[in-house]
């Protein structure tokens, strides 16, 4: 009986799937576009918004949305807010005073996607930061990037100066305070010239369960340029959808991390275009999640030219009903010679309901390559909780020992320790915070 | 001649560790048959016998180490149902079990594990944290007695120490806790002759008339390095033998055939 309902199901379910019409949040998509376009027409933001509407919301059926299917998550499109006016402004500076600020050196506040002189710092010598955002260097094929380009306020543009070298991290913080239910797109270019060295760190603050979130960073790294890259996503938007797109020329390094410990359903898309000889990434992360989150980090890296070296690490620690997602693609093209390149994953389930899905994939067109991957998802060890408490330490204090310990090996990759401390501390207070609870 | 008697013969008062008629099983194998042993405050009690005998396991289910079922039987310490507590509140009532194999632990530095470890106990005990510069001290003192490198106990947990470095390390372990019960699981084996002897000189400083050690060893030599107070043979998940430090003596001449003939 079952077999025959089975059998059934399959033979309607293609033909429904392709008669599908638009979903009640492509309505609003298309209806907040053309509102846009009435305002202020582009003809690049256009384009953008037909590559989108041409793919509609990504379903499961669209493999590199495989495990978020957004179409399902997004019940409708939540209202754009207009230009933060004087009041608002005012209200998020003293917000923003209560804050502690991730690390020392200056602040960037982008209000609802917008850039604010006013609240923001003066920036270090070398580095200089205007409105209004580049064009993709090379436009990548998803449509919620696309969506991004298309319905984004103008956004800021950073620049680093050419040899400039640049010590204290430079924070951006991506602040939204309306109570309301809301849709926040920010769009932020970091170009570093030839030489230059600095490092950034987008904090997303202030967003509650009503508030889908639409970001975007698109960093270009000239010659020789060393970028580190730090996003730090811990507050509680109900969908986060941030897109990091780059850029890396000869002998450039970018190292690039983020930290995922809130939100409802967050997806952290990162392209990578390797595209000068001998360029260098190091690409990592750590997602916290729990309760119900869903978690997705998904990679694309490109290598285009010969001598590259990347390296992508990422851990993940999934407890409750929550879902973890981790899928990196790493293409090799046939240019790509003596490319270097290993990616890992590593995910720790902390209940028998958490799951973790894992899609490491390489696709190599060069005949002389170094490229490797490896996925593993695992319980704690029963073993090392028991070496731990036969020493007198609690089950409890063991497991966040270990889970310290787990997630804190990804953060050691960082290099500067301005950095990695906070991070390291924020790991800390999310699994006191866990303790708390058990 | 032994007094070969199951070990009970001992029981004439109350010991400080006292396991009744333990059986224990793994996967529906019986380890421990019907086990029982009584160690006196201020004893070293050598276990010797053959592989597979069931002395790692009663060391593990002394520690509380899970997947091991407990079919009948008691574990006293000091009057306490051990087997009521979980392995930290075992350690917090001043047991300790000295591993076979210590668990290799990434990304847990030795000393964070060791401060944490001594600052639980003293929490315990009520008394408030260690600060950093007197655990610094205690530690090094004991790593100076326990030819210790300092630059070991930067390192991760176990993580790429040697067979010896690992035994020292739980000896080590040992000394700054300072338990009541020590168990000692064949602490001897995969160390050299000077290793063996620093790991006996640190048990050794530890003996007074409060404290007790359960020695489990497959060979004698130990027992040169850490005398034993009294020798128990165990063979198929129970003590078969019981005597004087000369027991041990006669296990190296005559092996543990005998023994284990006599418990099947």
């Amino acid at each position: 009986m079952a077999i025959v309902t089975t059998r059934r199901r399959l033979r309607d379910s293609p033909m429904t799937a392709h008669v599908v019409s638009r979903s009640a949040a492509e309505r609003t998509l298309s209806r907040q576009f053309a509102e846009r376009e009435r305002r202020e027409p582009s003809s690049a933001r256009a384009a953008a918004f037909a590559r989108f509407a041409a793919a509609g919301l990504p379903t499961r059926r669209v493999e590199a949305w495989h495990y978020t299917d957004l179409r399902a998550a997004m019940a409708d499109a939540s209202p754009i807010l207009a230009t933060p006016k004087r009041a608002d402004i005012e209200a998020a500076r003293s917000v923003l005073a209560k804050r502690e600020r991730f690390a020392a050196g200056a602040q960037i506040v982008l209000l609802g996607g917008q850039f604010i002189a006013a609240l923001s710092d003066r920036l270090p010598t070398g580095v200089v930061i205007a409105e209004g955002s580049a064009v993709v260097p090379n436009a990548v094929d998803d449509p919620l990037a696309a969506l991004n380009e298309a319905l984004s306020p103008p956004g800021c543009t950073i620049k680093v100066a050419r040899g400039a070298k640049v010590a204290e991290p430079i924070m951006i913080v991506h602040l939204t305070t309306a109570p309301s239910s809301h849709s926040v797109y920010s769009r932020t270019t970091i170009a570093f010239d030839v030489e230059a060295q600095a490092s950034f760190v987008e904090i997303f603050d202030g967003a509650h369960a009503g508030v889908q979130r639409h970001a975007a960073t698109i960093m270009t790294l000239a010659d020789g340029a060393r970028a580190t890259h730090v996003a730090v996503l811990g507050d509680e938007p109900g969908l986060h959808i941030e897109t990091q797109i780059c850029e890396v020329a000869e002998t450039a390094k970018l190292a690039a991390f983020g930290l995922v410990s809130g939100g409802e359903v967050t997806r952290r898309q990162i392209f990578v275009r390797m595209a000068g000889v001998e360029a260098k990434l190091s690409l990592g992360g750590l997602a916290l999640i729990d309760g119900a989150r869903r978690a997705d980090t998904t990679l694309q890296v490109v290598h285009a030219a010969p001598g590259g070296t990347s390296r992508e690490f990422y851990r993940a620690i999934v407890d409750d009903d929550a879902v973890g997602v981790f899928q990196g693609k790493i293409i090799v093209e046939k240019a790509a010679q003596k490319t270097d390149g290993a990616m890992k994953s590593q995910a720790i389930l902390l209940s028998p309901r958490a799951q973790m899905n894992e899609k490491p994939e390489l696709e190599i067109f060069a005949d002389d390559v170094v490229c490797g991957h490896g996925a593993t998802v695992a319980s704690l060890d029963p073993e090392q909780v028991f070496y731990l408490q036969s020493r007198g330490i609690s089950n409890n204090d063991a497991k966040a020992m270990l889970l310290e310990a787990f997630g804190g090996e990804s953060i050691d990759r960082i290099e500067s320790e301005l950095l990695a401390g906070p991070l390291r501390a924020r790991l800390a207070a999310w699994l006191e915070t866990r303790k708390a609870k058990t | 001649m032994t007094v070969n008697s199951m070990g009970r013969a001992r029981a004439e008062g109350r010991g400080m560790l006292e396991i009744k008629n333990l059986t224990v099983s793994i996967e529906n194998k019986v380890i421990l048959d019907n086990l029982s042993l009584t160690v006196n405050a201020g004893e070293v009690a050598a276990i010797m016998g053959p592989n597979g005998s069931g002395k790692s396991t009663l060391a593990y289910v002394l520690a509380g180490k899970p997947a091991y079922e407990v079919v009948s039987g008691e574990i006293l310490l000091d009057g306490n149902n051990l087997l009521e507590l979980e392995p930290n509140e075992r350690a917090l009532n001043g047991l300790f079990l000295a591993f076979q194999y210590p668990t290799e632990i990434p990304g847990v530095a030795a000393m964070t594990f060791l401060k944490a470890a001594l600052n639980a106990q003293r929490r315990a005990r009520g008394e408030s944290d260690l600060t950093t510069p007197d655990f610094m001290r205690r530690v090094r003192e004991s790593a100076q007695a326990l030819k210790i490198d300092q630059e070991m106990l930067r390192r991760p947990l176990n993580v790429g120490f040697s067979g010896g470095e690992k035994k020292r390390f739980e000896v080590l372990q040992m000394a700054l806790l300072t338990p009541r019960l020590s168990v000692l699981d064949e602490t001897d084996s995969g160390l050299d002759i000077d290793a063996l002897r620093v790991v006996a000189e640190g048990v050794n400083a530890l003996r007074d008339s409060k404290r007790a050690f359960v020695v489990i060893t497959h060979y004698q030599r130990l027992l040169d390095y850490i005398k034993p107070d009294v020798v128990h043979v165990m063979a198929k998940g129970r003590i078969v033998a019981t005597g004087g430090p000369e027991l041990a003596l006669e296990l190296e001449r005559n092996g543990y055939r005998d023994y284990a003939e006599e418990a099947a």
